[in-house]
């Protein structure tokens, strides 16, 4: 290509005393073809931006769909048909509130919310706690059968949870705990990735501050608390983000192991509530709406943990 | 006594482990062990203690027409991996252009990941609707402008269309996600000089992209395949449950939908138990071949 071989020559024989000639007709070439490089970069912005624009209005629009339907008339569904305005249902021009009221009335979803919350805070709580101690142990300390016990942890991590799920089931009624805030939360506060992903994350810690205050004979609990805890914050918010994320959407295990209505978390009271209500799109929806926006907004102000997180373990994975 | 250094930090690791140990034995190592033994006998749970049948559970597993068509739902609702992953490339690519407003496109793309649950499932399951679902709708107003009657199918309704909705749901869910933030990164990795020296060379966009960037950022695809396919095999109950029961016809049915039907609804445990060992040893399987065969693929 004639780019090729003038460009070439100006770059790789530069100071090499080539002739006058050459070298000028090189520079125009190279500013040629930044020329065309700016123009070619111009385009490709304008062509993402376009593409990024119509992904975004696809990412919300279903959204926008959920929040009009609950907020429109209730019952007003069945008419539509596609003489229907195109704006209709996609925009909220009515805002029935009171579809809220009565989606809170004729299921107990506030009930539900706070079993969520409970649950999802309780198995955060531990599973952070245990998972920190956990991983400090297997990080710094030194004791009989260390690496064989993080292997057998790590060769968990494989197992789907389908295999655990049905033994752990039958453990659970044969406690008597079916139906149990304890069955709700303590399997989930023991999953060996936050203790992996904590271990790896201590290891990474500097050790003088620790021999420091060893030196100073601060216990080892001590050091735990006050020097790993305090340094670890982003890992520990990462864990935490997480965890809240995973046991709030949980849906399986909630079902399996609840049978009352006073017991279920909030995925599980949605799922009721459309056995209930099947094609009340109006209450339906309010009660997905009542699910999605605490998580959206969560989300939203926690960002940077979520994609800090994500980076960590996807690039260590 | 005073006890030797070591054998204090011993026991303070111990201590630190306990609780998360604990747990450990009761909630997933004797749970396996249990669970491989309940594989070889059947049990209703109250009926009198689990009977042993042998290899009864696998053969009648393996000779079951419907166990072999929920495999093959399970592997075509895979599909939705290789869309969503390019889907995700692509948008990565677009917001790797130094362009304003990515952290507002960032997050407007993760809503649909981070929201994935019940409450979204119950969408779509209105957007799928037949009479007036926005889907339909919104394919019949499509044929108003084009002049020609178009209508939606019956999406849920039907055997043949019902995955199909599943995977664009799917596609709609991951595309934005965690799988884009890793390509995000693995870009913003390629080295610059890469670039410059095949602009010298002459190459145009499509070239540079599959002769630089494609090869760079091969491990991330690589890690995204894999963890995506391990997430695909044991897929699919959410959606199941709340939008299709798992219908119609057995077409939605996934592997581990079928193991929660047969252990909670027919209360077969020990035939519950036996698939999800074989779901297990498949994605073992998988991440054998994984290492052995795949690794020639990636660059590092």
């Amino acid at each position: 290509m004639k780019h090729d071989a003038i460009t070439t020559t100006v770059v790789l024989s530069g100071t090499f005393g080539q002739e006058r000639s050459e070298a000028h007709v090189g520079a125009e070439t190279l500013r040629e073809a930044k020329r065309n490089a700016t123009l070619a970069s111009g385009a490709k912005k304008l062509v993402s931006y376009a593409l990024l624009t119509i992904g975004a209005i696809t990412m919300v629009l279903p959204f926008l769909w959920m929040v009009t339907t609950s907020l429109s008339k209730p019952g007003s569904f069945s008419m539509w048909s596609v003489k229907a305005k195109w704006w209709e249902g996609w925009l909220p021009l009515n805002f029935e509130w009171k579809n809220y009221l009565e989606a809170c009335r004729v299921v107990p979803l506030a009930k539900f919310y706070l079993n969520s919350l409970f649950v999802t805070i309780a198995t955060t709580l531990g599973q952070v706690s245990t998972s920190a101690m956990a991983g400090y142990a297997f990080a710094r300390l030194h004791f009989w059968g260390r690496e064989k016990l993080f292997f057998a942890y790590l060769a968990t991590m494989m197992i789907p949870g389908a295999v655990t799920m049905i033994p752990v089931f039958i453990l659970l009624r044969h406690l008597g705990w079916v139906d149990t805030y304890k069955a709700l939360i303590l399997p989930g506060m023991f999953t060996a990735y936050g203790t992996f992903m904590l271990r790896q994350f201590f290891m990474t810690l500097p050790r003088d501050l620790e021999d420091a205050a060893k030196i100073d004979g601060c216990s080892l609990f001590g050091i735990f608390i006050k020097i790993i805890l305090p340094l670890s914050k982003p890992a520990l918010a990462t864990l935490t983000t997480f965890t809240f994320m995973g046991s709030w959407m949980n849906f399986m295990w909630p079902l399996v192991v609840t049978t009352s209505e006073e017991k279920f978390v909030l995925t599980v009271g949605l799922a009721y509530f459309q056995s209930l209500y099947a094609t009340n799109w109006t209450l339906l929806m309010a009660g997905s709406v009542m699910m999605t926006a605490p998580i959206i907004l969560l989300f939203i102000l926690n960002q940077r943990f979520f994609v800090e997180g994500i980076k960590l373990s996807g690039i260590k994975g | 006594m005073t006890l030797k250094g070591s054998t204090k930090e011993a026991i303070a690791a111990y201590a630190f482990l306990l609780p998360n140990f604990i747990g450990f034995l009761m909630f997933t190592s004797i749970p396996v062990i249990f669970s491989l033994g309940l594989a070889f006998t059947k049990w209703d749970l109250i009926a009198g203690p689990p009977t042993f049948v042998g290899l009864d559970n696998f053969f009648k597993m393996f000779n079951d027409p419907k166990f072999w068509k929920y495999c093959g739902n399970t592997t075509y609702l895979m599909a939705s991996i290789p869309l969503s992953m390019g889907g995700s490339l692509i948008l990565a690519l677009a917001m790797n252009q130094k362009l304003r407003g990515v952290v507002f496109f960032r997050t407007v793309y993760f809503l649909p990941t981070i929201s994935a649950g019940v409450a979204i499932y119950m969408l779509w399951r209105l957007v799928y609707a037949t009479e007036f679902g926005y889907a339909n709708v919104f394919i019949a107003k499509l044929g108003n402008i084009l002049n020609i009657p178009l209508r939606g199918p019956n999406w849920l309704n039907d055997e043949n269309w019902a995955k199909p909705a599943l995977i664009i749901m799917s596609v709609w869910q991951q595309v934005g996600g965690y799988n884009m933030i890793l390509y995000l990164a693995a870009l913003q990795g390629v080295p610059r000089e890469l670039y410059e020296a095949s602009d010298i060379d002459g190459a145009n966009g499509w070239h540079k992209f599959w002769a630089v960037t494609w090869p760079m950022i091969s491990p991330t695809t690589f890690f995204i395949g894999v963890m995506s396919v391990i997430g695909g095999f044991q897929a699919g109950f959410d959606p199941a449950y709340i939008m299709t029961s798992g219908g119609p016809n057995g077409s939605t049915t996934t592997i581990i939908y079928e193991i929660y039907n047969e252990a909670f609804v027919y209360q077969n445990m020990g035939y519950a138990c036996a698939m999800a060992w074989v779901l297990f040893m498949v994605i073992f399987l998988f991440t054998i071949i994984k290492w052995k065969v795949f690794h020639k693929f990636v660059y590092y």
